[in-house]
């Protein structure tokens, strides 16, 4: 196992009292593998690995464990954590139009990696930065290494932060929505250049995102998420043709199909996301679950093992 | 960039006319006159006075040929400090008002970015309440109470400095003057560099550098610091023009021969050419300073394209 994460609780501390982002969430990764997880804004997937990086809020506080290579790495201090962090694992982000830092030029924000990490001198490194430019595909690497961020387009930047996140060849690579801020078509490069990256490189990769499409072509195993915690966990083909959870059925039907002319309007989920202030004692799909029990009010139910290796959070046996 | 220069320079003059025109008027809208007395002058004496500086002429007469002059480079005489021009006195007192100012403008950008850095990257802890209230009372007591204040406790009860005096400019003269100048420029400048360095560490690319595993010096001096200090050099420009001309209460209070004292007293005695002088002086001031703001500025925005 390259990464296993157990019991993670993660709370923010907030003027309006405190906020329970994630709630003992457990899941592990393959060396290699690409793991996906989906749920909608405020679902807690991105904060699993905030917590994870280290790069919690200030008012944040994670609890658990999450072993690296066998090294427990939650809550270490910045110092021992920024010897894994952009080394052994790293993470690009949502919106590369301010992820990179627009007053320094791409080859400082990338040599700097390298610098700081392999002990290179300024001339190694920029020819190292340059092969990586070359790598994820951006033309004339050479003379747009002394460029600013600003003079590229959003998929470049994209790009850009891809290459500066692989410097150190990670055996895990985090990618945060890496195409919600980006143009259909460039959505699917970025995703190709990913999977191709990842196969290449023998790279872990998680892909965090609310858009089930972008897990179709790419991810083996999908953890579905919802009010923090984790209510259903298979392999994409199970997901796709046989969703075992209320809520990955209704993500499922919620997205938009050319295949189904039929159908002029569009599916939606009832209702809102939980309040995370304040959890219901019971499960937290239930105020918006078609196939509500008494139960589901009260007791909440845990994550089980359903056979053929998939899990969910579930009373229901069959939809 | 040369061409920036100059076209910057060129609509600089449109600006400077209006201040000029503006300045013009408003002074002789002003009640009383340079010449008046509280014993009223023989009227020969008095028309014999206004013909000998030009004073008995129609005002746009007088207007036009004061635009004429100053573009020859000649601002007149003083009409109180006689056998002085407007230039002599501006040349005498700037290089004092220049050195104070300066040594002001420095310590206020050493002591306030690097208060305002250490209290954003603390927080909300008792550093970061500390400075923010030391920098709130410094803005809000006036000089003209500092002043004093400072003279009182440092010259009369600890007699460690002159209470007051120029000295020819002896540096324990120049130590209360230039610290009652630097106090309010400290107190702003931390909180302007306090309010933009948060913001700037919230920013994503803050997030994207800890991601990287860069230490945490790194972090904030080479990829938070740039960002963080566009406001303050955007502030410095008319800060730096203000506190080099010269304040008027603290050179006044400390008996500093420098340009404010001047001003004061000309706009006291309508002395007309010497407060159109000062404040030409102090428009160009501004206008290069905001220049050279915007040229520095270009340099560390690589966004802001100075063509």
């Amino acid at each position: 196992m390259l990464l296993d994460v157990q019991n993670l609780t993660t709370r923010f501390y907030t003027h309006d009292g405190e906020v329970c982002a994630v709630s003992d969430v457990n899941f592990s990764i393959e060396p290699g593998e690409c793991l996906g997880i989906v749920g909608e804004s405020g679902s807690g997937k991105t904060q699993v690995f905030m917590s994870i990086m280290g790069l919690l809020a200030k008012n944040g506080q994670a609890e658990g464990k999450a072993y690296f290579n066998g090294k427990q790495i939650l809550g270490l201090n910045p110092a021992e954590l920024n010897k894994l962090r952009g080394v052994e694992f790293s993470m690009i982000f949502q919106d590369p139009m301010t992820s990179l830092n627009p007053y320094l030029r791409i080859s400082r924000q990338m040599t700097e990696v390298l610098m700081e990490h392999r002990g290179m001198g300024e001339e190694d490194a920029t020819k190292a930065s340059i092969d990586m430019l070359d790598l994820v595909g951006i033309p004339e690497s050479r003379k747009r290494i002394g460029m600013y961020p600003h003079e590229f387009s959003g998929g470049m930047r994209q790009r850009v932060m891809i290459a500066m996140a692989l410097l150190c060849q990670p055996k895990l690579l985090i990618a945060d929505e890496p195409t919600t801020a980006l143009d259909v078509t460039v959505q699917a490069q970025i995703l190709e250049l990913l999977a191709r990256l990842g196969r290449e490189l023998n790279m872990a990769t998680v892909m965090i995102t609310h858009d089930l499409g972008v897990i179709a072509g790419l991810s083996d195993r999908v953890v579905v998420m919802y009010g923090g915690r984790i209510v259903e966990q298979a392999t994409v083909h199970q997901v796709f043709n046989d969703p075992q959870h209320p809520y990955t059925r209704g993500l499922l039907d919620s997205m938009p199909r050319l295949d189904d002319p039929g159908s002029d309007k569009l599916y939606t989920i009832a209702g809102q996301p939980p309040n995370l202030q304040n959890l219901p004692s019971g499960c937290s799909f239930a105020p918006r679950c078609e196939f509500v029990m008494e139960k589901c009010w009260t007791d909440r139910p845990e994550l089980a093992e359903i056979g053929s290796g998939r899990m969910k959070a579930c009373y229901l046996e069959k939809m | 960039m040369f061409a920036y220069v100059v076209r910057r320079l060129g609509s600089a003059i449109p600006t400077l006319f209006i201040v000029v025109t503006v300045a013009f008027f408003m002074m002789r809208v002003a009640p009383g006159g340079p010449f008046d007395r509280e014993k009223q002058l023989p009227p020969e004496i008095e028309a014999n006075i206004l013909k000998v500086y030009n004073l008995d002429k129609p005002l746009h007469q007088q207007y036009f040929d004061y635009i004429g002059n100053i573009i020859q480079g000649d601002f007149g005489p003083s009409f109180k400090y006689l056998d002085f021009t407007v230039t002599d006195l501006i040349l005498a007192g700037f290089p004092v008002s220049l050195r104070l100012g300066l040594a002001a403008i420095l310590i206020a950008v050493v002591f306030g970015v690097t208060a305002g850095t250490i209290a954003a990257l603390k927080q909300n802890s008792t550093f970061d309440y500390m400075v923010m209230g030391l920098a709130m009372t410094g803005i809000a007591i006036p000089n003209f109470v500092m002043a004093p204040l400072l003279a009182l406790v440092f010259g009369v009860y600890l007699s460690w400095l002159p209470v007051a005096g120029w000295n020819d400019g002896a540096l324990q003269n120049q130590i209360l003057p230039v610290i009652t100048l630097a106090l309010p420029q400290i107190a702003y400048i931390s909180r302007l560099t306090r309010g933009s360095m948060v913001e700037t560490m919230h920013s994503n690319f803050i997030r994207t550098a800890r991601a990287k595993g860069l230490a945490e010096k790194i972090v904030v001096v080479r990829h938070a610091l740039k960002g963080g200090l566009l406001p303050v050099i955007s502030y410095l420009g008319p800060a730096t023009a203000a506190v080099i001309t010269g304040s008027v209460v603290i050179e006044a209070i400390f008996d500093v021969p420098g340009i404010g004292r001047y001003f004061v007293t000309g706009a006291l005695n309508r002395d007309y050419p010497v407060v159109m002088g000062v404040v030409i002086f102090y428009a160009v001031l501004i206008i290069g300073l905001n220049l050279v703001v915007d040229l520095i500025y270009g340099f560390l925005d690589p966004r802001v394209k100075v063509e």
